[in-house]
């Protein structure tokens, strides 16, 4: 695997806006699939060791995806992804909502787009997620990824580091 | 109620309050004096910025100094790292699968 690929998160606090750009060494058609099939997203859309659990999805503008976020406890965190618009193999935009089980979105949620391009067999996905508040994206990782996930990272982090000394 | 931290620092102004004052501690006066604003409108976003935390009060004689809580400051990149953290691994996943998925294809 290329270890060159490029990966860069920004967050502009002002505009409330976080920018996501990513290579993969894959060519486009495949990446595309990966964001937009529900077996393949939800092989890696949840950061193990939680679980993404796609229930429908039904990929089309004005279609959407239902999902969860399964915590190892087996606790579910579930969202809404409502497309309103697609580019085959270029771009997509959806708007995302967290929701209950029963599908009831609570509002307000974030903006997505999407941007897919291939260039010498690397393809680039820019992702811009727009919060309605800042609060929201805290609330997204508490949401998501409690029960020490990132904890753990950190700690394994500052293990590593103390390890090396 | 509680103040939302990431509100507090959306402010342009208070921005720029936040960049005055890590350089040196500064009294509500001479910081209004930098902006084309009222001193009340400076006072204003001071109690703001306070009650997030984000700044502190020193009395020095009869003056009171504003400075800037550089811990408070790093929480942010902290939170905004874990943020960082999340994409990182669903990332790293992506390419283990479209790695299996090209192996799968040949």
């Amino acid at each position: 695997m290329k270890n060159n690929l490029l990966f860069d998160f920004t967050v502009d606090k002002a505009s409330k806006t976080v920018f996501v750009n990513r290579e993969f060494d894959a060519d486009l058609s495949l990446v595309w699939d990966a964001f937009t099939k529900q077996e393949i997203l939800d092989q890696w859309w949840a950061p193990k060791p939680w679980m993404s659990k796609t229930k429908t999805m039904d990929f089309k503008v004005g279609g959407k995806r239902f999902y969860a976020m399964v915590s190892p406890e087996g606790q579910e965190h579930w969202s809404i992804e409502k497309y309103t618009s697609i580019s085959p193999k270029s771009n997509f935009k959806m708007l995302n909502a967290f929701a209950d089980k029963d599908e009831n979105p609570e509002l307000p949620g974030s903006d997505w787009d999407l941007n897919f391009s291939e260039q010498n067999r690397t393809t680039k996905v820019s992702i811009i997620i727009k919060n309605e508040s800042l609060a929201r994206m805290e609330q997204m990782i508490e949401m998501g990824f409690q029960g020490g996930f990132t904890m753990t990272l950190n700690y394994l982090e500052d293990l590593l580091a103390t390890l090396s000394k | 109620m509680r103040r939302d931290i990431f509100q507090a620092i959306a402010d342009p102004t208070r921005r720029a309050i936040i960049t005055l004052i890590a350089l040196q501690a500064m009294t509500p006066n001479a910081i209004a004096d930098n902006f084309n604003t009222t001193r009340q409108s400076v006072s204003k976003h001071l109690r703001i910025l306070t009650e997030c935390e984000l700044v502190k009060q020193e009395q020095q004689g009869r003056e009171i100094y504003y400075s800037l809580e550089i811990n408070k400051m790093k929480e942010i990149d902290r939170w905004l790292n874990q943020f960082r953290k999340i994409w990182e691994t669903r990332f790293n996943q992506l390419d283990q699968v479209l790695s299996t998925i090209k192996k799968q294809k040949k």
